[in-house]
């Protein structure tokens, strides 16, 4: 159980990293996605991982953490609002630079760095 | 149980959710709102401080839960003097956005005060997850605002923004993770007194939960190698906002000193060393940085990060008589700053369509005035005598002794000097003829002003400043009674 977890994690944040550094603003979006979702399942996690247990106290011999489960909804819910903006602006990005490119350039070489100075 | 130490938490929240209701047209009355908050909040900090300034530590327990199991708000004189620092900046720079610049956009006035709360929050809370929501408050507050005004350059600087603190806030979760995991705890006091005592297995994983705070915070103070956002976000932001960000990388200080003060001190230090050399790198790029600039904006926003690599250098130096010079310089550079940041704005406007690039071009309508505040906030922020940046500097000099660190803030002084004055002497004396800028109104001058007396008045009451640094200090130094105000008296 706990290797598989610890797999799983390791796929989302390795493909999550992988994306963020892509050059257009959808992979990057897609890759913060990965990157969140890996994090929440490490988040839920470290609380140690019981199979079929409840999370309340006095249910059962046994009870898993409820505590991160507590944070990982609060984590969800800012990671899902985070990339519903990011999303607005990347559209926004690509309104106004008519490009999805991250620096807002074109494709064609050599005309680079049109994007002002910093 | 005393209820103030929530209102500056709760004031923003509520004028801010006042904002959203409001009619969008009706600009006086979102103003009016804006402005009675902030002063509300000013009124409420004098107040904190007043109740901190004792050495008493003030623990609020939310839902009247007991300390480690519910979410405490802690005041001290650290977190009282952060909250003060932060009303009175936040003032000036709403008068000026309220002159004009909070009508680009919609909602600036809300974005405003959120932004508020959650740098409020920050710097009150006990507990490490609480401090992540209140990061991502002021973070959500602050991507709004700094794409505020639109424009092609505002919102590639914030797409670049965005994506960085995104990945800064998975990296926070996972530090919380490990320390959860290893401690069993997310409250300050109890992390901090678990941390003496952890497994011999666990002491890795809790070592590299503390380093990726280091990089969370880093992220959010602008340190190397993680500043490049700054320069481009900061100078492509409205002036108002620009200076009320200028708090914002001391937010990602502040919680790297709380951390090491409470959690690290007691235990073998964990990646000082590798923050004291980052702190100089950073001190020796933004000077680069600053010579290289291209706008006074962009200066300006190396000087910001200028100030950053001075702080985190001095903080993890590891010479506890460095924590009262480096906390007076701190106060000092955030004030400054965000007058330069305005007053950057005030050059744009009254240069017309060259802005505040730093080329020839149309003499600014009324510059004469414009060119002496320059001067003043110029020789504040360098450190020349006799403004506060001095007295900061020289405490700085004084309390640690490290030659690289000598040779890195002269060094610093001396390119600011370059930079400042070329810009200076570009912007106000190489002119090409009448201008058809805008000259600057009262209001915007009153909110410069109010910004660049606090540094003569610093100088001033010098001595007081650093005894008040210096009282601060003292209580960071013993987070013993930190940890016992919060757990209570039997917990260690």
């Amino acid at each position: 159980m706990e290797l598989l977890v610890a797999i799983i994690i390791g796929v989302l944040v390795t493909s999550g990293v992988y994306l963020c550094l892509r050059a257009r603003t959808f992979p990057v979006v897609m890759g913060l996605t990965l990157l969140s979702y890996g994090v929440n399942v490490f988040l839920f996690s470290m609380g140690g991982l019981k199979m079929d247990e409840v999370a309340v106290v006095g249910m059962s011999e046994n009870p898993t953490d409820p505590l991160p489960q507590a944070l990982v909804l609060t984590a969800i819910v800012i990671g899902f609002a985070m990339t519903a903006f990011l999303v607005v602006l990347a559209l926004r990005s690509q309104g106004e630079h008519y490009t999805d490119h991250v620096d807002g350039r074109d494709d064609v070489p050599g005309r680079q760095d049109e994007g002002g100075e910093a | 149980m005393s209820h103030w130490i929530i209102a500056p938490v709760l004031i923003p929240c509520l004028a801010g959710l006042l904002l959203l209701l409001e009619v969008r047209e009706r600009h006086r009355l979102r103003r009016f709102t804006g402005l009675l908050s902030c002063a509300a909040l000013l009124a409420v900090s004098v107040v904190l401080v007043n109740q901190a300034w004792d050495g008493a530590y003030t623990v609020y327990k939310l839902g009247n839960w007991e300390a480690p199991f519910g979410i405490v708000l802690v005041l001290d004189r650290f977190s009282a003097l952060m909250v003060l620092l932060t009303a009175v900046l936040a003032f000036p720079a709403l008068v000026y956005a309220s002159c004009g610049d909070d009508r680009k956009g919609a909602n600036f006035h809300g974005l405003f005060q959120f932004q508020l709360m959650g740098i409020n929050g920050a710097f009150l809370t006990g507990d490490l997850f609480n401090l992540f929501v209140f990061f991502e408050v002021l973070l959500i507050a602050s991507y709004g605002l700094a794409l505020h005004g639109r424009g092609p350059a505002r919102v590639k600087a914030g797409l670049h923004y965005v994506v960085l603190n995104l990945v800064g806030s998975g990296l926070f979760l996972i530090a919380l993770g490990l320390i959860y995991g290893t401690t069993g705890t997310l409250n300050m006091a109890d992390v901090a007194v678990k941390a003496q005592s952890l497994p011999v297995g666990d002491t890795t994983l809790f070592s590299v939960a503390l380093l990726l705070l280091w990089v969370v915070f880093g992220l959010k103070a602008a340190l190397f190698p993680l500043y490049f956002w700054l320069p481009a976000t900061y100078a492509n932001a409205t002036p108002a906002v620009a200076a009320l960000f200028a708090i914002m990388t001391k937010v990602g200080i502040y919680a790297m000193v709380r951390v090491m003060a409470l959690i690290v001190a007691p235990i073998p230090p964990i990646g000082q060393q590798a923050l004291w050399w980052l702190g100089l790198i950073t001190l020796g790029l933004a000077c680069l940085g600053a010579l290289g600039a291209k706008r006074l904006g962009t200066a300006v926003a190396y000087l910001v990060v200028m100030s950053v690599g001075t702080l985190i250098a001095a903080f993890s130096a590891g010479y506890g008589a460095a924590l009262a010079p480096a906390l007076y310089y701190l106060v000092h550079s955030t004030l400054i700053c965000g007058a330069l940041f305005l007053l950057a704005g005030l050059v744009a406007r009254g240069r017309g369509e060259v802005g505040d690039r730093l080329v020839a071009g149309p003499a600014i309508l009324g510059g004469g005035r414009l060119s002496l505040l320059f001067f003043v906030g110029a020789i504040a922020v360098i450190g020349l005598p006799p403004l506060s940046g001095f007295i900061g500097k020289v405490g700085l000099l004084r309390t640690v002794p490290e030659p690289i660190y000598w040779l890195l803030l002269l060094v610093a002084g001396l390119c600011g000097v370059i930079a400042l004055s070329r810009a200076g002497s570009t912007l106000f004396w190489r002119t090409t003829g009448e201008s058809a800028g805008l000259r600057p109104s009262r209001r915007r001058l009153f909110a410069v002003l109010w910004l660049l007396a606090l540094s003569p008045a610093m100088a001033l009451w010098g001595e007081a400043g650093l005894q008040w640094a210096e009282a601060v200090a003292d209580q960071l130094r013993q987070p013993h009674g930190y940890v016992q105000a919060v757990l209570g008296g039997g917990a260690q």
